[in-house]
């Protein structure tokens, strides 16, 4: 059995931002395991511009924001293994991986970071009636096709979900020549970025139906129309709003799932609301140790707070390697609360935080003209005002470790959201 | 000439193809789709059901006993999963004791064994997540679950390597009787007239269309469609045995199980339909599952829902299966009306029907009979020194492509180049389970695609879901917005 001081699962930008401070903060002995055939992850098939705008405030692709990364992590001499998967990783943090030349073997690590992206929601999870025919693709499928493969896959297009890769696939099925006809979300409003709506679908005159869903699927061999209806405020379809839109394919893309069966498996304990593990503020899971980052903690909006999150994982899974766990320390629940979904961190040790902490989280619904408003047990700390706020869009508050320690009673910070 | 001609490769197709194999005979097996095991056989309950609910005396019944019986020497001499899970039919406050101690009843008269009733204490113990309103059950050791696909295929990869033909994408169009032998037309170019001495009717749906070709005693079948929901592994101990509800007020219930691969399935409505082809499913079925299965079952998690299909029972009006030389028509033997419990009685259908044929065609033993196959190495059954061997003589074994099953290109590599190997997306799922996992394929399609275009090898416009124009991708980039194109 080979041992190294961190093992980081997974070589996409979360892996990578990980890997560098880990070493940046004196870690030597690093491993990143990698499934795929290189590294960089998804960001290898997000070939469209908009990345990095924060990281390195210039509009980067995803391949060349992964390159930037690549780079880095190699000029660091930051070992990597690719086209291994990892088959399981122990509580003790001993992780079983295989590939061809090795085989499976194992590797004791004494810090792993989990960092291995998410997954695309499907047909069978969404549950939608109709036939099973070839033309059914995930958005993210469908990208890989088009943009690593070159081949298209389908001519006319009807999309269900306005998840951001949908809508990026909008345009670029547009570009290659498909037709696509309509986009259908089930919410009443977007998954996406307002930014994509307007650049993938407003400049294509691609019509979003918001509060519509798929209630049919037509032909046995391949996708011959989609039958979309409106839905009420159950979700449920409203009889008679039926519209048929003859089309070969279908695209989905509706949410994305953080991909925890090794976390699970590891005993790291999962929140219902993000499908990621709970963490405190170290990025840290209940087992000690185990730190998750990037989309496998939760689904993030941007690649640049994914890099910003792991770089914090890296650093503090250095510091763990380095001083080991934590001594019993104060502990405060972040409480999210009305409208407000979920935080990450669920948890903070005011001892282990550094100066800020930035806590980001999502909000249920949309909200105008809202405030962010934070409570140390009751008292009101702070209060921004947002003009909108939407379940696409992640947003944020960020605490003062100056605050925190003031208030040695302090229980319970509440993140809300309050009307004017 | 063939001596056999069987039509359809389904597992009751398949089943007999393997028996009749036992003997010296040319025969033949004509299947409309690209691959075995497209219709029926593929989407059903996936239980080996006990027999306690086929009227006695019937051949449903009878069946069902002696292939619940023959199940475990066929799965392990085949290499098929198979486990007696055990079932249970339960009852709840509302409904009277006097139901299940008909079943029972009839069960014994099947001749079931070791049926008991259950007590609610008896039962909490066994099934913690039976609904609250569950007061007693039924107990049926004998029930099992099996994977359809893997009992279609071994049967058929069997049959094959014990000298039987089979002819994929080969619709039958016409069968007409040529006095001393049939003659089959179909719509393949490559086996465009087919004559043999004997026929085996094994078509489904489209059984009664067969019979009607040639004989006079008409079948009616109608297809009486069951919808589906499957639940991801993190669900499947939900329910231990094969949850049966005591038909009452909603009809005959739906059943809880878990399956063999270790999912938990959820089903079946039954609505009759006039589309032979009619394998959607709707919103109404599917609102009827997940009614009726909170009936017997308790916080069933059905946000792990990763799929939803529906399958056609072939429902001939007689209500039982119909199977033997049709009267009128010498040489002309049906295995007709094969609903469920099919699957169950399909290893004893096989040996009924092979029997009749061995003795219309006085067909002897064979010497060289393989009554062994094996099936795709899963390395994931194996221990780690054994999984490193086999990586080590086929690195392709190191390399997972499907990352919910973890399934290795290795075994795809194999199920692409056995015996009536894997064609299409579907043909690699169903053999191998790549894309049968949460995700539904949306990692390992592409790979696989590019597999199947390096192995077979075949043409990237020609690979598709499951055959005929179920294709994948439709042009390169630019091209296809083109006029020309």
């Amino acid at each position: 059995m080979k041992n190294v001081d961190l093992v980081i699962v997974g070589g996409g930008p979360a892996g990578l931002a990980a890997a560098i401070s880990a070493k940046e903060n004196g870690i030597d002995s690093i491993l990143i395991i990698e499934r795929d055939k290189e590294l960089g992850g998804i960001l290898n098939q997000c070939i469209h511009n908009g990345f990095g705008l924060h990281t390195f405030k210039e509009e980067l692709t995803g391949p060349e924001y992964a390159a930037r990364f690549i780079a880095e992590a190699k000029k660091l001499n930051i070992k990597y293994i690719l086209n291994t998967m990892v088959m399981e990783i122990g509580s003790d943090k001993k992780i079983t991986a295989m590939n061809r030349s090795e085989g499976l073997f194992e590797i004791q690590a004494k810090a792993v970071v989990l960092a291995m992206g998410c997954r695309e929601r499907s047909r069978g999870a969404l549950n939608i009636p109709g036939y099973r025919p070839a033309g059914i693709y995930s958005a993210g499928t469908a990208q890989r096709l088009v943009n690593m493969e070159g081949y298209m896959p389908g001519k006319e297009v009807v999309i269900l979900g306005s998840g951001d890769i949908g809508l990026i696939m909008a345009r670029r099925m547009t570009l290659e020549g498909a037709k696509v006809k309509v986009v259908a979300e089930l919410m009443p409003y977007s998954g996406g970025l307002k930014r994509n709506i307007v650049q993938c679908l407003n400049d294509f005159d691609i019509p979003l139906k918001l509060s519509h869903t798929v209630v049919d699927i037509e032909g046995k061999e391949r996708v011959e129309a989609v039958t979309i209806a409106e839905v009420g405020p159950d979700r449920r379809p409203i009889a008679g709003t039926e519209e048929r839109y003859t089309c070969d394919t279908l695209l989905l893309s509706c949410g994305l799932i953080p991909e925890n069966e090794l976390s699970r498996g590891a005993g790291v304990e999962l929140s219902r609301i993000t499908s990621g593990p709970v963490v405190n503020e170290s990025l840290e899971t209940n087992i000690e140790g185990i730190f998750a980052c990037g989309n496998v903690l939760h689904v993030h909006d941007l690649v640049d707070y994914v890099s910003e999150e792991a770089k914090n994982a890296g650093k503090n899974a250095a510091a763990y390697i380095q001083n080991g766990a934590a001594r019993d320390t104060r502990t405060i629940a972040i409480n999210p609360t009305g409208g407000v979904r979920y935080t990450v961190p669920s948890t903070i040790r005011p001892d282990r935080m550094d100066d800020t902490l930035t806590v980001r989280f999502r909000v249920g619904d949309v909200y105008k003209n809202y405030s962010i408003v934070t409570y140390f047990d009751e008292e009101k700390i702070s209060e921004r005002k947002r003009p909108v706020m939407a379940p696409g869009e992640m947003e944020q508050v960020i605490l003062k470790k100056a605050d925190l320690l003031e208030r040695p009673g302090l229980k319970t910070v509440t993140i809300t959201v309050e009307g004017a | 000439m063939y001596d056999v001609a069987i039509i359809g490769a389904g597992v009751v197709g398949s089943a007999i193809a393997r028996e009749l194999s036992r003997y010296d005979v040319k025969a033949c097996v004509v299947e409309r789709d690209e691959d075995v095991c497209t219709g029926t056989s593929k989407a059903n309950s996936a239980i080996v059901h006990a027999g306690f609910d086929a009227e006695p005396g019937t051949l449903k019944a009878q069946l069902n006993v002696k292939g619940n019986a023959m199940m475990d020497d066929i799965a392990k001499n085949l290499d098929v999963p198979f486990r007696r899970n055990g079932s249970l039919v339960v009852r709840t406050k509302e409904q009277d004791r006097a139901g299940l101690e008909k079943l029972l009843e009839k069960g014994e008269k099947n001749g079931v064994p070791g049926l008991k009733l259950l007590s609610e204490e008896e039962l909490r113990k066994l099934e913690p997540n039976l609904a609250d309103d569950v007061v007693e059950a039924m107990f049926a050791p004998t029930g099992g679950i099996v994977c359809p696909f893997h009992l279609t295929m071994a049967y058929a990869e069997n049959a094959v390597e014990n000298g039987v033909e089979f002819f994929l994408n080969t619709e039958l169009t016409s069968l007409k009787s040529k006095g001393d032998h049939f003659l089959l037309e179909t719509a393949n170019p490559a086996h465009a007239s087919i004559e043999a001495k004997t026929v085996v009717n094994a078509a489904g749906v489209y059984a009664d269309w067969v019979n009607n070709q040639l004989s006079e005693k008409k079948l009616h079948i109608t297809a009486r469609k069951g919808e589906y929901m499957l639940l991801d592994k993190t669900a499947g101990a939900h329910v231990d045995h094969t949850i049966f509800q005591l038909p009452g007020k909603m009809g005959k219930g739906v059943l809880v199980t878990p399956t063999v691969h270790g999912n938990l399935l959820v089903g079946p409505t039954a609505t009759d339909i006039e589309n032979k082809e009619g394998v959607n499913t709707t919103l109404d079925g599917l609102d009827q599952v997940t009614a009726k299965s909170a009936l017997s079952v308790k916080n069933l998690p059905l946000r792990e829902v990763i799929t939803s299909f529906a399958g056609l029972r072939a429902h001939e009006d007689s209500d039982d299966f119909i199977i033997g030389e049709a009267e009128d028509v010498p040489g002309f033997f049906n295995a007709a009306g094969i609903e469920s419990p099919g699957l169950s009685s399909a290893p004893a259908i096989g040996v009924m029907v092979a029997d009749l044929l061995r003795d219309k065609l006085s067909l002897s033993a064979k010497s060289d009979f393989k009554e062994t196959r094996k099936g795709i190495v899963r390395p994931s059954e194996l221990s780690a020194e054994e999984q490193n061997r086999l990586i080590k003589e086929n690195p392709a074994y190191g390399n997972i492509i499907c990352r919910c099953e973890m399934i290795t290109e290795g075994e795809i590599l194999d199920a692409i180049h056995r015996p009536l190997g894997a064609r299409s997306l579907d043909g690699v799922k169903r053999r191998t389970r790549a894309g049968m996992g949460r995700c539904q394929s949306g990692f390992c399609s592409p790979r696989t695609m590019e597999i199947l275009e390096r192995e077979v090898p075949m043409d990237i416009y020609a690979i598709s879901k499951s055959g005929g124009k179920s294709t994948f991708v439709v042009g390169k980039n630019k091209e296809i917005g083109r006029a020309d194109s």
